[in-house]
């Protein structure tokens, strides 16, 4: 492909036209900042509803975080790669038609051929054309950069929402009903002397403030995350 | 008339998209820092949900749902277009979207510049979609109750939205802990406020 | 071409419109079939869940043409409409129906010795539809087991339904009080029996923060049940309402 100037590098290692590496420190950025300081749910504000609904028990935490992480790949690629033929006045609805169209083949296509996985994910097929990060990467990033940043991008921001859901998951699925992953984890014995499950874990208030909890000890951490006045 | 008027108060307090299910959250809680943005962002809403819950209606009724294409000849009786819903939906709401957004930018442009991206994310704002799943699923006899319902469901997004802008006005001299400002303690908030709303559950108008 | 004339939008748009059509078109009716037969198999599925047989797709033809010995389409009057195919009955179009077009298919199925009637049912959770089918034993009264389903209920919550735990407590309740009146059975929260050792209290435990789609299992229960009542009552004329 293309090297560097007057510094031949093995091709492998360069994919644009800067000649940047695969994984350069700007690169690896793309995948680690989602994680903590550009987390999509605590920071960017985004993929609020689904953590809220999705956050009931852990399994399905885990599934839609690997399902988003699937989508925002692809469509981060998709778009990336048509981002230069886009008109400007349809870009959204060109957007969410690209994600729309994808999860709605991909559903068909368990439909008929792993009927049972596509029983499980139906629920979410809604939840994740509708959310917000998914859109909110392609406006903010995809549209405007190259096809492998773009990669790098939806993955890291899954990554991040994923890690999120599976921590307001954790504290719901263990206090609301004493399991994790459906496994009894809350010995009988503390039942018996008297523990009960807050059902209060179970409903959407909760996780709210869940999430708020979080907020609050990553910003602690963190302190250049903390809002100015 | 006064069917209509139930369905209009129901959608606002009983089955408010924001307190009792949830959707709609991302610009809720991003947008809400100033009364002003919220209110913005709240007649936007208003504006596309009371246009494509009525609109998305027609198509449901009259190309989406199964028999809906007896209109064309008594052979189309059994096609069934509902998997097409999805999309149709929100290519609907996308337009209506992406015409907000330009009259915005030309008519409002502070407006603009500080809702940011959340203007364009009302296209994927689950309480948009949200209206137009639900206005399928509750089988409205005419387009008049789809856009009641539509106009309510809005209303009732903004106000939520003014509600939790107006609190955090006036929080923003009180004493909260610093990695608690903001955002923090807006989540708190909601999920107080969502733990009030409860009680309006179960109620049969 | 400029990216933002009118002429390339209009194009652009018309080219996308027409890919994704032709992909989701050609994708949908070519696996259409193989869909319709996933489900159709489910259905058997479920039927014979209700009866107590577990079984996996591939067989669950099988045993169903073995146990499931007549399909019947009930008219509201407890009369049989035997022009009906009561498989094919789809409970979502029957229910925009007038009752007196209505058709209500019911299953009777033979174990070992002993026959049961399968109901299937249909009605509206917190965000869709639900759905299930219901086995009665031979008196029409005791249930033999239930299946549930669900279209878009809360994971964790609403979807809870279609766990063995919570159709397991439908196992031996009564749908009908000493009079031989239709009670069909509630979800209720306020139960006080979490061991459900009364069976003859018309109540399940309900399914914490799943009180909407609880609510909609009971309604569809005994609104379906409603219908089929005319049936069971000819079938045991010594149940005759007070």
């Amino acid at each position: 492909m293309s090297t560097t100037k007057g510094n031949r590098k093995p091709v492998i290692f360069f994919l644009n036209k800067e000649g940047e590496p695969l994984l350069s420190k700007k690169n690896r950025k793309l995948l680690s900042d989602p994680l903590d300081d550009n987390n999509p749910i605590t920071v960017q504000v985004l993929g609020i509803c689904s953590a809220l609904a999705i956050t009931v028990q852990l399994k399905p935490a885990v599934v839609m975080s690997i399902s988003v992480m699937a989508v925002m790949a692809a469509s981060n690629v998709i778009i990336s790669l048509l981002r230069n033929l886009i008109p400007n006045r349809i870009r959204i609805i060109v957007q969410l038609v690209v994600v729309a169209a994808m999860v709605i083949l991909v559903d068909q296509i368990l439909r008929a051929y792993a009927y049972d996985v596509s029983k499980e994910l139906s629920i979410f097929i809604g939840l994740i054309i509708t959310n917000c990060i998914v859109m909110g990467r392609l406006e903010a990033f995809a549209l405007g950069n190259g096809v492998w940043k773009s990669f790098l991008d939806g993955i890291g921001n899954a990554a991040g929402y994923g890690v999120l859901l599976i921590l307001v998951a954790f504290f719901r699925e263990l206090l609301g009903s004493g399991k994790l992953f459906g496994f009894q984890v809350i010995p009988d014995a503390l039942y018996e002397m008297g523990y009960e499950n807050n059902g209060l874990m179970l409903l959407s208030p909760m996780a709210l403030i869940t999430v708020g909890l979080i907020i609050w000890l990553q910003r602690a951490r963190n302190r250049k995350l903390i809002e100015k006045n | 008339m006064e069917a209509y008027v139930n369905l209009f108060v129901k959608s606002i307090f009983i089955e408010n998209m924001i307190f009792a299910y949830f959707l709609g959250m991302c610009s809720y809680l991003a947008v809400s820092k100033t009364v002003k943005t919220a209110v913005g962002l709240g007649l936007a809403v208003i504006f596309v949900l009371a246009i494509t819950v009525p609109i998305n209606f027609l198509l449901d009724s009259y190309l989406l749902r199964p028999g809906a294409l007896t209109w064309l000849g008594a052979d189309y009786a059994t096609v069934d277009l509902s998997f097409l819903s999805f999309i149709m939906f929100i290519a609907v709401i996308a337009s209506m979207v992406q015409l907000v957004e330009m009259v915005v930018e030309k008519f409002a442009p502070a407006l603009y510049g500080a809702l940011g991206i959340f203007l364009p994310l009302i296209a994927v704002n689950c309480a948009i979609l949200g209206g137009s799943l639900f206005m399928q699923q509750k089988d409205f006899g005419g387009i008049s109750e789809a856009a009641v319902y539509g106009l309510g469901s809005g209303i009732g997004w903004l106000l939520a939205i003014l509600a939790i802008a107006a609190i955090r006005e006036k929080i923003t001299y009180s004493n909260v802990p610093a990695p608690l400002r903001g955002l923090g303690i807006t989540f708190i908030i909601t999920g107080l406020m969502a733990i009030g709303f409860m009680s309006f559950m179960g109620i049969k108008l | 071409m400029n990216r933002d004339s009118n002429l390339y939008t209009f194009i652009f748009a018309a080219v996308m419109v027409f890919v994704v059509a032709s992909v989701l078109a050609f994708t949908a009716t070519s696996l259409k079939d193989l869909q319709a037969e996933n489900v159709r198999l489910e259905k058997m599925q479920n039927i014979l869940a209700t009866i107590g047989i577990e079984t996996d797709r591939e067989k669950a033809e099988g045993l169903y043409k073995q146990y499931v010995v007549e399909e019947l389409a009930l008219k509201n009057d407890g009369s049989v409409d035997a022009t009906v195919n009561a498989f094919e009955v789809k409970l979502n179009t029957e229910l925009k129906k007038g009752i007196s077009e209505q058709r209500f298919p019911l299953y009777v199925a033979k174990v070992a010795e002993e026959t049961f009637y399968i109901v299937p049912l249909r009605g509206a959770g917190l965000w869709d539809a639900i759905w299930g089918y219901i086995a009665l034993q031979e008196d029409n009264n005791t249930i033999k087991g239930a299946v549930f389903d669900h279209k878009g209920e809360t994971a964790g919550l609403g979807a809870e339904i279609t766990q063995k735990w919570f159709q397991d407590r439908f196992i031996g309740e009564k749908i009908l009080a000493q009079d031989g009146s239709l009670k069909g059975i509630a979800v209720s929260k306020t139960n006080n029996d979490p061991n459900g050792m009364d069976k003859e209290d018309h109540e399940v435990d309900a399914i914490s923060g799943a009180t909407i789609t609880g609510d909609g299992v009971t309604d569809m229960i005994i609104e379906r049940l409603t219908h089929y009542m005319p049936y069971f009552q000819n079938q045991h004329p010594s149940m005759a309402l007070n």
